[in-house]
């Protein structure tokens, strides 16, 4: 099997990356929000795991992505949690409702 | 006496001197912690100091059998052979060091008692006693020793001690006994306080209102457990430091109890007189602890434990085995030598003999006997004792009277090794004195309390010129028996004042001998112990018929005339006192003659009056038979003999021509050799003033009023104290008066005014101060607040709180960054 190369890699995890901001960016629903910022950090991950592999930088490009999963796994579950209690005041999950501490 | 029995009888006399000692205090702290808690209704605090000090007194008893047993003293014995003990103890003393001057002295004695076979044993026992091996040992009899040290600097340490003699454990016994009496006294004479609301008829408010204030019996019987613990602890003190230490406890004591009806003007005003005056006499105590301090290094009466050969005492360096002050050179040049243990001249560091010029030894007596001046109320300190009865009578009968102003006669006395012969002459002459001056003023006052203050004035010269012409045994003797009968005199006059609801003025009294009998006989008794009368018969061991005044009065007497019979330069020092006996006679039955019979001179007084309550009737009886019987026997009765053993060893040979003025003071032979042409002297005098006395107050032969104003102006002087208080008014309270108005003058004109304008020139800097400040450091904070602000605000703007809007920011924001990079950043 042919080997894609380092800017395959690069490609798909701009394209995640992306593909994360704009969902962060459009979305009013929180936990939508939160995959969007799963999709950014996987693509980050992505790099990370991919310049490891094709340079000579060894494991710290892997060590590095696991690092950020099991970042992004707690702010995953604080998130979550904010995001109930958030509904269980308010009734709804849309970030924009969410401007209680608005100055 | 061997060392082991010398030790267990040390032991067992402190313990139980302690214990009487300490024993009021503890019943003051309960009362003046607890008293708040009881009702003021409640006699509990009475009744705990009764308890406390006639435990104390159970103690001082037992210790005073267990001292008569260790100094061999049996009763029965004292009664066989009067003067056994005396010529014994002074045989020693002549044994150890041969004086040659008072051998023949000692044979005259021996041969005059013929007391030879009593005397041997005494002296064997004397021998094994032991500080015989010590050197000098002018204590015949003695135990000491350190309870705490207080200071230690090098080798000189200031302590608390305790110093055991025969007058030690004889005034703890007189004083817890007569205490014993005056409390249980003072539980009815004080039952007025017993009250919720006390009336004080003598405070006078503003608008003509009553005071009320609550009643302090609790108060008063703890100041007075606290006077005990002081005056007790003052004569068990074993250094002149500690003496010091309770010779102010009890003038604060005194201050309390004179002050106790606080709201009276002149009470509070006599209390703080009495308080200042004996600061004068102090000030002298201190030069005479100074001067001791630095040239002797040690403030210990003496030293006599056998075990120990360390630090000598103040006696035993300034005194010879014989007793004499060793000397060397002329006027101010003159020093005295310090004696060792061994009998040989201490010497100092350097290896030099240790000395202390002559004068300086004249001039430390004359500062501590200053102090005792100032206790004692001698001339010219005497004025605070009359203004002290504002006090309650009880406190008038323990404090200013039987013990408290005793303390400065006790002192003198305990001092004694310690004066030179200059200082004993200054105090002669100063009791003299006195004795007269109270004696005079005492002819026309009438205010019963008044009277016996006067007297006790009077008595007290008496004593310290018994102690000044070398009458040793005669004015400790004196102060014994003169604490009984006055305290006796002074409780039942306090009867009379209570029983009279607080009449003092005798003008108003008259014919109370029906109303109150036992007042009035009792009274009787310390009158004519007091006048020193007597039946002139002289039965075998009892010596005259009499009662106890007479014996110690006689032995005055008998004193100061063989002085003036030895320096005939001082035979003013006999006339004096002779006079002042007859003197004594008389206003002492003036004052009974006036308060019991005649006619009753203001009826209501004479209808309301009463007897006193069997609490404090009992008293006056108890106290009554000792003022009567304490002094049985005379010189060579058991208490005499009781102070015979702690008498100095110099004293009882006699001094010839010693000190600067080459005095001669007179041996204990000398002294019985005029005892009877004194004594005769003295009953004439006495009675010639009680006939007098009769003649004007109860016969009414004679009118006093003609009398008085036959000496219209010599009334005048005496009724005005001799202007006394007068001449210090001018002399000393005027002066300062006058110095403090300039010094409020100089304060107001120039203090003040400089003050003013350093202040005024503060506050002009401060307002500059001020405005520049406001002008210049406030507008720079208040610039740096606004901008911060300012900034804040605008970026509030920026903060909308939408999450999508941040996510966009932040995205654009990478994507410019990335367009600056790679634009601008060099490859």
């Amino acid at each position: 099997m042919e080997s894609v190369g380092l800017s395959g890699y690069l490609i798909v995890g701009a394209v995640l990356f992306v593909c994360g901001v704009i969902c962060m960016a459009t979305k009013r629903n929180g936990i939508g929000i939160l995959m969007g910022v799963e999709l950014v950090l996987n693509g980050a991950n992505l790099n990370f795991v991919a310049f490891s592999q094709h340079t000579h930088l060894g494991l710290d490009g892997q060590i590095a992505s696991l690092f950020v999963i099991v970042l992004a796994a707690a702010e995953a579950a604080v998130a979550l949690a904010i995001a109930l209690n958030f509904y269980n005041n308010h009734l709804t999950i849309d970030v924009d409702r969410a401007a209680d501490l608005k100055g | 006496m061997s060392p082991d029995i010398y030790i267990e009888t040390g032991t067992t006399l402190k313990w139980l001197l302690t214990t009487a000692w300490l024993l009021p205090l503890a019943g003051f702290l309960i009362e003046v912690f607890g008293g708040y808690w009881s009702g003021r209704k409640s006699r509990a605090a009475a009744f705990l100091a009764v308890g406390c000090i006639a435990t104390g007194f159970v103690c001082s008893l037992i210790a005073l059998l267990t001292w008569l047993d260790a100094a061999d003293l049996n009763v029965s014995d004292i009664w066989q052979n009067p003067r056994a003990v005396a010529a014994a103890t002074h045989e020693v003393s002549e044994a150890t060091h041969v004086d040659h001057e008072h051998d023949a002295d000692h044979a005259a004695d021996a041969e005059h008692h013929g007391d030879h076979e009593h005397a041997v044993p005494a002296h064997s026992e004397e021998e094994h006693h032991g500080h015989a091996a010590h050197g000098n040992n002018p204590l015949k009899f003695a135990f000491n020793g350190t309870f705490y040290t207080l200071a230690k600097f090098g080798r000189i340490q200031i302590t608390l001690d305790y110093y055991i003699d025969g007058l030690t454990v004889l005034m703890f016994t007189m004083v817890t006994f007569i205490a014993t009496c005056i409390h249980l006294f003072a539980i009815g004479y004080m039952s007025d306080e017993l009250t919720e609301s006390y009336e004080d008829h003598q405070v006078h408010l503003p608008g003509g209102k009553h005071f009320h204030r609550p009643g302090r019996f609790y108060r008063f019987f703890s100041f007075l457990s606290l006077f005990c613990f002081a005056m007790l602890g003052l004569v068990l003190a074993g250094n002149i430091f500690q003496v010091f230490i309770f010779w102010e406890l009890v003038g604060v004591c005194s201050y309390l109890l004179i002050g106790f009806y606080v709201e009276r003007k002149s009470a509070s005003t006599a209390a703080n007189k009495a308080f200042i005056m004996n600061r004068v006499g102090d000030f002298g105590f201190l030069i005479g602890l100074m001067i001791l301090w630095t040239w002797f290094g040690t403030f210990q009466f003496a030293n006599t434990n056998p075990d120990q050969t360390g630090e000598q005492g103040l006696f035993q360096m300034v005194r010879t085995d014989a007793g004499a002050i060793e000397t060397e050179g002329e006027g101010l040049n003159r020093v005295a030598y310090m004696q060792s243990a061994t009998g040989e001249h201490l010497l100092g560091n350097d290896g030099q003999a240790r000395r202390i010029p002559y004068w300086l030894l004249v001039v430390a007596g004359l500062g501590i006997f200053a102090g005792c001046v100032g206790k004692s109320a001698q001339f010219p300190l005497q004025t605070w004792l009359p203004d002290a009865m504002e006090g309650p009578t009880p406190v008038s009968a323990l404090v200013h009277s039987a013990t408290m102003v005793a303390a400065g006669v006790y002192l003198a006395g305990r001092f004694f090794p310690m004066f030179t012969p200059e200082v004993l002459l200054v105090i002669a002459y100063v009791g003299a004195i006195t004795a007269f001056i109270g004696a005079t003023i005492a002819l026309v006052v009438t205010d019963i309390k008044q009277v016996l203050a006067y007297s006790t004035i009077s008595q007290l010269g008496y004593m310290m010129l018994a102690i000044g012409v070398g009458g040793w045994l005669a004015g400790l003797f004196h102060l014994i028996t003169h604490a009984f009968f006055k305290s006796l005199m002074f409780l039942c006059s306090g009867s009379v004042i209570h029983g009279c609801h607080h009449e003092q003025e005798m003008t108003k009294m008259g014919g109370l001998y029906k109303k109150m009998p036992i007042t009035c006989w009792t009274m009787w008794i310390g009158v004519v112990a007091i006048s020193g009368l007597a039946i002139p018969i002289t039965l075998p061991y009892l010596g005259a018929i009499s009662f106890s005044g007479f014996h110690s009065k006689d032995a005055i007497i008998a004193s100061s005339l063989s002085f003036s019979t030895l320096n005939p330069t001082h035979s003013l020092l006999f006339f004096i006192p002779l006079i002042t006996a007859g003197i004594t006679a008389f206003y002492m039955h003036r004052m009974w003659f006036m308060t019991f019979f005649g006619k009753p001179k203001d009826h209501h007084v004479h209808d309301h009056a009463h007897e006193s309550p069997w609490v404090m009737c009992g008293p006056l009886l108890a106290l009554s038979f000792f003022a009567a019987f304490c002094a049985v026997g005379g010189e060579s009765g058991p208490l005499a003999n009781l102070l015979l053993t702690s008498e100095p060893t110099h004293v009882a040979g006699g001094v010839q021509a010693a000190g600067e003025l080459g005095l001669t003071l007179p041996s204990h032979h000398e002294i019985h050799e005029c005892h009877s042409q004194a004594g005769m002297m003295a009953l004439l005098a006495a009675l010639m003033g009680t006939v007098v006395a009769y003649l004007f107050y109860c016969k009414q032969a004679v009118d006093p009023a003609l009398v008085k104003a036959r000496f219209e102006s010599a009334h005048r002087f005496l009724k005005s104290k001799w202007q006394f208080d007068e001449i210090y008014d001018s002399m000393f309270t005027r002066p300062v008066h006058v110095v403090a108005k300039w010094c409020t003058g100089f304060d107001r004109e120039a203090l003040d005014r400089f003050l003013h304008s350093c202040a005024s020139l503060a506050v002009g800097i401060a307002q500059w101060d001020r405005k520049f400040d406001e002008a210049v450091v406030d507008r720079i904070v208040n610039v740096f607040g606004e901008v911060t602000y300012a900034a804040g605000r605008t970026l509030k703007g920026v903060q909308t709180g939408r999450l999508r809007q941040y996510v966009m920011f932040i995205a654009a924001a990478v994507v410019c960054l990335f367009v600056v990079l790679f634009l601008f950043l060099p490859r």
